[in-house]
Parts: C-alpha cells; structure tokens; sequence
C-alpha cells in the first residue's frame, strides 16, 4: 500500500537507473529520449492517481497529500512537456546525452522529493539534489563557437546557489534553535507565539531565500538571465519552468509558517515583489537575446507571484498556485518556439525570429499566444492569473502594489510586442521555411489550448489549488 | 438581477451572436481556398447580421432595463458570472457592429489578397469581441473582451498594414493597453466594495468622493485614448494610414465608439459625483478636440490622414454630447456616434477603392478623378456632405441634437464649439473639390474603372442609413428615450446640488 504512495517517486528512480545503466553501454541514438519521456509520462499518471492519496513515509519525514500531489503532478507533467517541447537537443554532444537524460530525471525527481518533505533536513537534501542535477546540465552544452559561455553560466549558477543554500541552512538553524524541532507540522505552532521575535523572523526569511533563488525573486536572481544564455536552449527551458513550481509550493509552506500575523515579513515580501517586477521589466526591455529576455520576464513573473504570497492567506496562496501554473505553461510555449527555431541549438536573438509567421504559422502562433499569455492579456491564462493575484492582493490591503503591479504590466507590454511583431511583421530574409517534428507540433498545439483553457475556465484548478492550500495551513 | 429582463425568444441570441462569429472562425482553417474563406466569412457575418436584425424588432422600447438577457456563473470563486443584455444605449451599437461586418469582409474581398483565410479569422474574431463588449454586462467578462480584441485588431495593421505598419501597430497596441491598465486596478476596487462583478449593480452606489475620483480618473484615461479624446490622439492617424480598409472601417466605426460607450455605460452612472467634478475639463477638451481635429484635418495631403483627423473633430462633438448631461445632449451623442460609424466608415470604404485602382492614397493623385468615376465621387459626395453635418443628412440630425443640448446648458462653451462645423466643411469640401474637379494634372487616370457591383453593394447600404437617419431619426431615437433618462438620473442631474466648480468656469 505504501509503495503505491511512493509511486511516483519510485518511476523516476527506476527510470533514472535505467538511464545511467544506458549510459554505461553503447547505445542506439534517441533510445534515451524516448525513455525519458516515457518515465515522464509514466510519472504523470502515477501521480494523477495517486492525487487524493495520504500517508506519511520514512518515521513522518516524507508527507502525502492533496497539495504534495498537486505539485508532484504539476511538475511531472511539467517535465514531459519540456521533453516533448524540445524534440531534438541540438545543443548537446551525441555522446552524452544519457547522462544528460539521467541528471534531467534525477532533477525531477529532486523537486517531486521536495514537495512531499514534512520537514525542514529532507527539503533540504531534495534541492541539493534537484539543484546540484541542474548545476551539471549547464555545462554540458556544446562549445561550438568555443567561448565556454556555458562554463561561465555554470560557474554563476553554482556560486549563487551555493551561496543562496547557505541562507537558507542559516535560517533553518535558527528554526531549530528557536523550536528545538525539525518538521513543518510542529514548527507552525511552535512559531506562532514568537511571531514578534526578530529571531524567529530572521529565521523565515532567510528560510525563504533558497526558495527566492529557484524562483528567480531580486534580490537572488542574478544568475537567471546569465544561465539562460548559457545554458542550451533544452536546459535553459527546463531550469525556467519546472523548478518554479516546486519553489512556489516551498515558498507557500514556509510563508505559511509566518501566517497569519507576519507584518514584518509581508513588507518584506512587498518590498521584494515590488524589486523584481521593476528589475525584470526593465531590464527586460532592452534585451535582443530572446532567452535572457525570457530570463528577465522570469525575474518579473516571480514578482507577480509574491503578490498572492503577500497576503499571507489561502486565497492568496491558491492564486500563486494557478500563477504558476499558468506560467509554466506559457514559458514551455514559448521555450518551444525558441528551441525549434534555433539553428544547431544555437541561442535566438528577437531578429532571428523575423518573419517566423511566413517559416511556420504554427511555431508563430504559438509564440504570439505565449507572450500575449506573459504580458497578461485575456484571454490567456496570464490575464486571469494576474487579475486574480491583483484581486487577492487588493482584497488583502496592497492597493500602492496592485498599482505598481498593473504599471509593470503596461511596461512589459513592450518587449513582449517586440517578439510578436518580429514573428509577424519582420522580414525573414532568405531564410527558409522550419520543418517542425510531429510531436513538437502536438505540444505546441497542447500548450497553446492548455494555455487558452486556464484563462477561460479557472474555476476547477483554481478550487483544487485551494483544497491543496487547506491541506498544509 | 432586477435590472435584467432574461430573453424570452426561446434561445439564446445575444450569445448567438457573440459566438457564432467565433465558431466560424474555428471552420476557417478547414477551408482549402481563399475564395471559401471570403464567401464563409460573408456568410457567416450576413447570418449574424440577420439574427441580429431581432433585436430591433423584439426590443421593447419603453424599458429602461436591460434586455434579451442572460446569465450563467463563470468563475464562481470570485463570484463572476457571463451576464449579458442590451438597452437602449448599446441595441443600437451591436447593430451597427453586427451589419457593417458583412460590408467589411466584401471591402476586403480584392484588397486583401495574401493569406486570406487568417485575414477573416482575425475579421471574425474582432466580431465576437466587439459584440461581446456592448452585450457585457458582467465587468471581467466586459475587460476581457476588450483587451482580447486587441490582439486580433493589432494583426490586422501588423500583418496586411502599409509601409509603416510597425510603427503603427505597436503604437495602437501600446496606447490601448496602457490606457486600460488601470482600469483593472479600478475594476477590483469596485468589486471588492461592492461584491460582485456586475456592471448594473455597481451603479448608483453611494461610493465616497475620494473613491469616485480615482474609480473616474482610471475609467477616463482608458476610454479617452479608446475614443480619441484630444491629447490622447497620437495614435489613431497612424493606425489608421497604415491598417488595411477593413481594419480603418472597424477602428473608425465601432472601436472608437467603445470609448463613449464605456463613458456612457460607467463613468456618468457609476461615478456620478466625480463625473460632475471633472465635467468641465472633459468638456473643454471636447471643444478643444472638435478644433484641433478640424484645423489637422485641413492641412491633410495623406486622405486617410484627413478622416482619422475629422474623427478626432467628430468625437469630440460625441464627448461633448455626453458630458453635457441632459437628454438632447446625451441622445444627440449616441446617434452621432452611430453617424459617425455609418459615415467615416463609408469614407474609409471610399478611400479603399480608390487606393485599390490607384495604389495611392494622396489627395493629389486622385485630383480629378471626377470625370472618370462619376458614380464613384457621387456616393463619396454624399458621405463627405454627410461628414460636414450637412442639414439632411444623418450627421445633421446627431450635431444639432448635441449643440442644442449644449447650448442650454454653457453658451460660451457651445460656441467654441461651432467653428468646428464650419472647419468640416473646410476641409470636406477642400477634398471634395481636388478629387472632383481638381483638374487634368493626372491624366492616366482616364483608364480607372468606376464602381463595380460589389462595391456598390458595399455602398448603398450606408447611403440608405444616411438620408435614413437624416430625415427620418424617429425608429432610431424611440428605442434610447427610456435608457437615456434613467441614465440621467444615475448621473444625478436632477436632485445634485449645482456643482460649484462648473459655475465657476463656465460665464
């Protein structure tokens, strides 16, 4: 009975070890591709499954329920659409991409551990293993053009992190230190009459800090716009959305620790909300590679989604949720375009996209929905997002952010347009037309309709994110 | 829901109307042909225009209420439902919509001639969202439309637009865009002091003072770009140059009509007090956009250029109906705003045809035409004797309802006001005259051919519309009356205290 809890964790491993058995051998080219979306998928369902089980695993370490599952189930599914919205991994050598496939999957695996974990050492040892998976996938692009741009980006990546995990552990040793305990159901009561000591405040927010890392929030963002450039286009898409997931559903159970009187900690949150959204926008504008700019928009959308976190409460929280899912879907859409486009994996400036709608209506129109979706423009499911975070936070007494919030939408109206009109009005040259994969075509077909129906018809993961939220408050 | 009167024909029609536009849409791409998209889309806009045609014929005129009514709960959380009606202020608005859309796909039929099929989808796409926007009477589903409807309208110039169309689409998105983030910021606020999304039960609330004021600044800077009130013109000369004749007709006719509507529909009934406050402001940047507009206008050489200026004139007579606050005022500025979409958007139509035989849209190079195309500059005789409000025809009837609304209430105001009408017909006849009897500079223009069949068709229906309204406005006036006075007494005309601010500018 306890296996089926553990499911879809234990797809993952398997599939893992399989991918490093296969990475032992000599192997037939796309073997570890297919496999790899197969152990994806196979973990989606079993993660579908498995959505309304409960239990406790490992002497109470490892916890199922409503919300871990939805965050398993998000993320999995997240995965498989990275793989299958990056068809050909162009940027990575022949040779190694088992063990590219392997890092993929243990990556996954780490985030899926992460939000399952019922205390603060199992957290903690799922990201190191989800992150330090990513740190190697950076460096594992091809030098074409021999500038080890890639090492560089990797080097950032792991300083940053690094140094963001240190945070994170000195927070977490003063949660101990505060309560003499470890596991997030003993430490919500154990908090809350500390509430006013700076200590205990501390704590949270350093405790934050290595979820602010994943999520790309100022002041640990650094390295986004930097790892996304140097990563290849297949990593670059997969470090810019599943992880987010994970983080925001982290960042939600330790906000949720400071719930509900946290005044300290929500003007902190505001204040960094408010950082991101001004810094990703505008530095944003100015960008002509289309990865780093998504890099940036990433800085803004993780200011966007503090927004539900500010409130501190369930409304808020269940926003966040459908932000992110909403986000995940677009940022794939547009990754899509992005990988499909590129030449020998090579990274896309906003110019090479000219002209995309006369190459491939299919690969514009998709990217036109994902940056309308990104700019928040109904009816996509960036708009209704975005209305409903406005609307949790202005219900909650933010109105100086919700203004600054819709300001920040007007300004990044502009680079999103940019793409959109490189793809529909620019001239393509002699460039010539895009032969797209079938599966390709599938998800970006997936995606733009998942994309669409978010915004139309939000009521039903909007109600399940809420339920999920109630399972860990 | 007592403001509503759910429909009794038995289905849903304004729904009908809103989706079927939509649905085929979604057949489109099925379509092998250019030529099956053309005629699909003309059917499916004619099949719309038919039904819509009910409206009118089952709307009861003596309401206040909003009819045809429908409502379905849609985002239950955030207690938001798909509600939709008409009175009198948006029936005739969705009309118009419904029967310039036929006429815009036929515009479109030898002037667009790459990638036809994705041409009508964004055509049918607008539909849905523009009908959508005057039938919504739920605020999201209302924002949603009228956001969404950007991205298809900015495909149109972005797309099939001219040399600048760049520029000019991005100069659109942004100004529209910009102008209505705020109005979501306001939306919300409404909402959570009100509870609910719905647009009637907003209405006539005792809101505080502060609240009006920055709910009315937020609704004012969105609809004043949409219309173009004068300072925020800047973009509707060059989205309208560039944009295809289809585009200019939809932009000039109902889009800009959206603005006033949305006046209309929230700022007088939900803001009523700040509406009182800033009415002196509006109006005299009203007067000041009639002005500008028409000494613009006068300079043109670029004749795309000279209509998107006189629009900015002839909104602003709108404006100015609207915000003079009384009946003859406020009825004056919805006919004239069905005018001025049944007028400019017949000059753009004309403008087309020319450029379509010319490749050209300078005044110079048609200078003459006169003598080769008489049936030609007979109808775009009428349509710029109509622009300049000549007695008659349908613009005549809206001005002189707005002036004389406004000449009851400010003189001084009024009067600026008038050299407007003088400068239209500056300008009307000034281009009159170059493309008519602009003598033989151009002779190989004896080669042009007149009107074909196809755009007669495009034509006469408009011409009928024009001497219609224009010695006959009773069918189109009967069915405002109720709206217009209940709307009068949301504003709170009659029992408010005289607003001090007013009486201290106006003499």
């Amino acid at each position: 009975m306890k296996l089926i809890l553990f499911a879809p964790e234990l797809i993952l491993l398997l599939g893992g070890l399989l991918l490093f058995s296969l990475s032992l051998c000599k192997r037939r080219a796309g073997l570890p591709r297919r496999l790899t979306r197969l152990v994806a998928l196979a973990a989606t369902v079993a993660c579908a499954l498995t959505l309304h089980a409960q239990g406790t695993l490992f002497f109470d370490a490892y916890r199922i329920d409503l919300f871990s599952q939805l965050m398993k189930c998000i993320t999995c599914a997240g995965f498989a659409a990275a793989l299958f919205a990056s068809s050909s991994l162009t940027g990575v050598a022949e040779e190694i991409r088992a063990e590219y496939y392997f890092f993929l999957i243990l990556s996954s695996l780490g985030l899926v551990l992460l939000v399952s974990s019922a205390d603060l050492l199992t957290m903690f040892i799922s990201l190191e293993l989800s992150s330090y998976s990513l740190y190697l996938l950076v460096p594992m692009r091809d030098d074409r053009q021999g500038l080890r741009i890639q090492m560089e980006s990797a080097i950032k990546y792991i300083l940053f992190g690094v140094a963001a995990t240190g945070v994170m552990l000195f927070g977490m040793s003063y949660l101990f230190g505060l309560t003499g305990t470890i596991t997030f159901h003993q430490l919500l009561p154990a908090l809350r009459p500390m509430m006013h000591n700076p200590a205990a405040l501390a704590a949270i927010a350093m405790t934050l800090g290595g979820f602010f890392f994943k999520l790309t929030v100022f002041p640990f963002h650094f390295w986004a716009p930097d790892v996304y450039q140097g990563a290849s286009n297949e990593t670059a898409a997969f470090i810019a959305s599943v992880p987010k997931v994970a983080a925001v559903g982290l960042l939600v159970r330790i906000a949720s620790l400071a719930t509900p009187d946290g005044s300290f900690l929500v003007l902190m949150l505001a204040t960094l909300s408010v950082c991101s959204m001004f810094y990703g926008n505008l530095a944003a504008l100015v960008q002509t590679d289309v990865k780093r700019m998504l890099g940036f928009s990433g800085i803004a959308h993780a200011g966007y989604i503090m927004l539900g976190l500010v409130t501190l409460g369930e409304t808020g929280y269940a926003t966040a949720i459908y932000y992110v899912i909403g986000y995940l879907v677009m940022i794939l859409a547009g990754f899509l375009v992005v990988c499909a486009v590129s030449k020998d994996g090579e990274n896309v400036l906003v110019s090479d996209l000219n002209g995309l709608y006369k190459r491939s209506p299919l690969l514009a129109f998709t990217l036109a929905v994902s940056m309308f979706a990104m700019a928040g423009i109904p009816p996509f499911a960036g708009f209704m997002g975005k209305f409903m975070l406005l609307t949790a936070a202005y219900k909650a007494g933010f109105l100086p952010l919700v203004i600054i919030a819709v300001v920040n939408t007007a300004i990044s109206i502009y680079y999103y347009l940019c793409v959109v009109k490189a793809a529909y009005s620019g001239d393509p040259g002699d460039s010539p037309g895009l032969a797209v994969a079938p599966s390709t075509k599938a998800a970006s077909a997936l995606l733009t309709v998942v994309t669409v129906a978010l915004g139309v018809m939000p009521d039903r993961v909007l109600a399940i994110a809420t339920e999920a939220v109630k399972a860990i408050l | 829901m007592d403001f509503l009167t759910i429909s009794t024909l038995g289905y849903p029609l304004l729904s009908i109307l809103i989706f079927l536009p939509l649905a085929g849409a979604a057949v489109l791409p099925l379509l092998r042909s250019d030529n099956a998209a053309r005629y699909w889309a003309l059917i499916v806009t004619i099949a719309v225009a038919v039904l819509s045609l009910q409206l009118y014929s089952h709307f009861d005129p003596s309401s206040a209420r909003y009819q045809f009514g429908e409502t379905m709960p849609w985002i239950t959380s955030l207690h938001i439902n798909y509600t939709v009606g008409v009175d009198g202020i948006s029936l005739l608005l969705v009309l118009m919509t419904t029967l310039l859309m036929p006429l815009c796909v036929l515009g479109s039929w030898r002037y667009i001639e790459k990638r036809v099929k994705e041409f009508m989808f964004c055509l049918l796409l607008m539909e849905t969202s523009m009908v959508g926007v005057f039938a919504a009477l739920d605020f999201v589903l209302f924002y949603v439309l009228w956001e969404a409807m950007l991205i298809p309208m900015y495909l149109l110039i972005a797309i099939w637009g001219g040399p600048r169309k760049e520029y000019a689409s991005i100069k659109f998105f942004l100004y529209t865009l910009a102008g209505s983030v705020l109005l979501l910021a306001a939306i919300i606020g409404l909402y959570l002091s009100q509870g609910t999304f719905s647009i009637p039960a907003m209405m006539g609330k005792p809101y505080s003072m502060i609240f009006q004021t920055c709910v009315f600044l937020a609704f004012f800077l969105a609809f004043a770009i949409k219309v173009p009130m004068f300072p925020f013109h800047t973009w509707l000369p060059a989205a309208h140059v560039e944009a295809p004749t289809a585009g200019s007709v939809i932009l000039a006719s109902v889009l800009l009509k959206m603005g006033t509507y949305g006046f209309l529909r929230f700022c007088l009934p939900i803001t009523p007090d700040a509406t009182r406050m800033f009415l002196p402001y509006v109006l005299w940047l009203s007067v000041a956009g009639i002005l500008y507009g028409g000494f613009t206008a006068l300079a043109q050489k670029d004749m795309k250029k000279l209509i998107a200026y006189s629009s900015v004139g002839h909104m602003g007579f709108v404006t100015l109906g609207i915000f003079v606050l009384n009946q003859r005022g406020i009825e004056g500025a919805i006919l004239q705003m069905l005018n001025h979409g049944i007028t400019t958007g017949a000059l753009f139509f004309c403008v087309g045809m020319i450029y379509e035989r010319t490749h050209s849209r300078e005044l110079d190079h048609a200078a003459g035409i006169g003598k080769f195309v008489p049936i030609y500059v007979t109808f775009l005789t009428v349509f710029s004797l109509s622009s300049l409000a000549f007695p008659g025809t349908n613009s005549f009837t809206g001005e002189f309802l707005i002036l004389s609304g406004s000449f009851a209430k400010h003189k001084l105001l009024s009067a600026c006001a008038i050299p407007g009408a003088v400068l239209a017909a500056a300008y009307m006849l000034r281009m009159l005259q170059r493309m008519i009897w602009g003598g033989t500079k151009n002779p190989e223009h004896a080669g042009l051919t007149d009107l074909s069949a196809r755009e007669v068709i495009i034509l006469a229906p408009l011409l009928v519309f024009v001497f219609w309204i224009g010695f006959a406005p009773a069918p189109f006036m009967n069915v405002m009356h109720a709206s217009v006075s209940q709307l009068i007494e949301q504003a709170g005309v009659h029992s408010a205290q005289a607003p001090s601010m007013a009486s201290l500018m106006f003499p």
